[in-house]
């Protein structure tokens, strides 16, 4: 199926979400509190049986706002679809989706790390590239180096 | 100390002898982790309860460094993150930029390209198999392997100067045609390497130790596979009918006749450590008759015709994804319209199949966490970025 009738079917399944189909993308933008119910119902269903997470990555869009995207594929049927999910910068909360692919646990612990918004409902979100006492997420656009990481300096 | 199995469990309802489970450190120094990764094993006795692995000693930011560099700059840093398949890296990479740009590559840099992504394929492979039988205790075919690879090694650094991180595959093109002589070259390696294989199979994969030590270790059943994102020889090994290269087909390999390896449980189970071993020998020999076509209809040309002067993608962003030696590998370009990306995600293979580790090593002894470990193929590099 292409993203527009994967769009007009989840419409007609979530009418009161606020489900809003990107043109350039194509991807479909999911609001934070609604993404777990789109998600499991993207892997149900029949006709779509998304199984297969291939990315989820953190963006931070530079306008105060920070991004989730999640990649999919239906290794039975063969099609992908792209979700997104925007969040503001100072409250970055959204559902995990974590239940619904194990592998979006190592992602979203990566999105949280390096880019900051916060998986409710994640189980184990802890950092994961970075030392587990770093400060900051080194992937926001206005990160500052800190000059002294437990009192060794950072050479960069 | 008591004395009997009776005496024992009576000590122990007594609360004499204490059974609390024991936490113990795999690493990060450890020969079996392939570089520097540290797996937290909870043990119940020797039997392992959970698995924890603690990553990131190799973490150097490459999405970080991406976005301060044009997007040229970035491939250098793309041969750093899988060392050990950095041709299959600079592809991924090269393609999703020509996508964003919407450019064409000429046929003789799209036949290059195919050639060496395979022959990479096989040294990666050599070395996954090299490894894994030292992992388990047969050293010498991983000299076997190694010698091969050398070989293919030799071949690369005649046509780009490098052994390793190659910096090969540009966008548009690459950045140097082959050496003179390097048909005849890959030829003679195919000709000598596939004896190889089957001397492989004999002292090692079909080597009674070295079934028992796999077959029926680490089962990943299908659905599983899918639902941690595992791929490449993970998957198939599952049984999982599933390549990139044919299923999502960039490049040319539409144009070649070969076969999806798929593991089939011959030894044990579908999916234990043994499948996942043979889909990486059976595979060898496919890319082995890819290159075998592809240098049957090699054409001549320009490699740099394609290659833009200007590299500055239009506003917007694509995930592409090839087909690594271990899995899907995948690159998330955004592009602002600047010479510089806006932001560059790696989805890398080794980081999402080392994911699974915890699920399929529960109940397996700790000599098996390194069978386990040693036939998922991760690399450090690639896992950290």
């Amino acid at each position: 199926m292409e993203h527009k009738e994967i769009f007009d079917h989840l419409t007609a399944l979530f009418p009161e979400t606020g489900l809003e189909f990107d043109e350039d993308v194509p991807c479909i933008v999911v609001p934070p509190a609604a993404i777990r119910d789109v998600s499991l119902q993207v892997r149900d269903d029949e006709m779509l049986q998304f199984d297969f997470l291939m990315c989820l990555s953190g963006v931070d869009n530079a306008d105060g706002t920070l991004g989730v995207v999640y990649h999919l594929h239906s290794v039975p049927l063969g099609h992908k679809l792209t979700l997104k999910v925007i969040v503001p910068a100072d409250n970055p909360h959204l559902q995990s989706v974590e239940r619904v692919w194990r592998t979006a646990d190592w992602h979203e612990r990566e999105a949280y790390d390096l880019v900051g918004m916060v998986f409710d409902g994640h189980r184990d979100l802890r950092r994961i590239l970075n030392p587990y006492d770093w400060e900051g997420h080194p992937l926001r656009k206005d990160y500052e180096v800190p000059e002294f990481y437990n009192g060794m300096k950072v050479p960069y | 100390m008591s004395e009997t199995l009776e005496a024992l469990q009576e000590d122990i309802a007594a609360g004499r002898l204490q059974t609390d489970e024991l936490v113990l450190n795999m690493g990060p120094q450890h020969p079996s982790t392939h570089g520097v990764l540290r797996l937290e094993l909870v043990l119940d006795g020797e039997a392992v309860v959970k698995v924890i692995p603690h990553l990131g000693y190799l973490h150097r930011c490459f999405e970080k460094h991406a976005e301060a560099m044009t997007y040229p700059q970035v491939i250098p840093y793309t041969d750093r993150m899988d060392y050990l398949a950095a041709m299959n890296n600079n592809h991924g990479y090269a393609l999703a930029v020509e996508r964003l740009m919407g450019i064409e590559v000429p046929e003789r840099v799209e036949y290059i390209r195919i050639i060496m992504a395979e022959l990479q394929r096989i040294a990666s492979h050599l070395v996954a198999i090299g490894t894994f039988g030292m992992d388990i205790g047969a050293f010498t075919p991983f000299l076997y392997c190694f010698r091969d690879r050398e070989y293919i090694l030799d071949i690369f650094e005649r046509t780009c100067g490098a052994r390793l991180l190659y910096n090969y595959m540009w966008v548009g093109g690459l950045s140097h045609d082959v050496h003179d002589g390097f048909e005849k070259d890959v030829a003679e390696f195919i000709r000598k390497f596939r004896p190889t294989i089957k001397e492989v199979n004999d002292l090692l994969n079909y080597n009674k130790i070295f079934i028992e030590r796999t077959a029926n270790v680490g089962v990943l059943p299908p659905d599983v596979a899918i639902s941690y994102g595992c791929s490449g020889p993970m998957l198939r090994g599952s049984g999982v009918d599933f390549d990139l290269r044919r299923d999502d087909p960039y490049s040319i390999y539409d144009r070649f006749d070969w076969e999806v390896c798929v593991g089939k449980g011959d030894a044990g189970t579908v999916g234990d450590c043994w499948d996942r071993h043979m889909v990486r020998v059976w595979e060898m020999e496919q890319s082995c008759n890819i290159i075998e076509q592809a240098l049957e209809s090699f054409p001549e040309g320009d490699i740099t015709e394609a290659i833009p002067k200007r590299i500055r993608p239009p506003k917007g962003e694509i995930y592409t994804r090839v087909e690594n030696p271990r899995g899907e590998l995948g690159y998330y370009v955004i592009s602002d319209g600047s010479q510089n990306p806006f932001r560059v995600k790696a989805r890398g293979p080794s980081f999402v199949n080392l994911s699974v580790i915890d699920e399929i090593s529960r109940g397996h002894l700790i000599a098996d966490i390194v069978a386990i470990l040693g036939s998922v193929d991760i690399v450090l590099g690639e896992v950290d970025r």
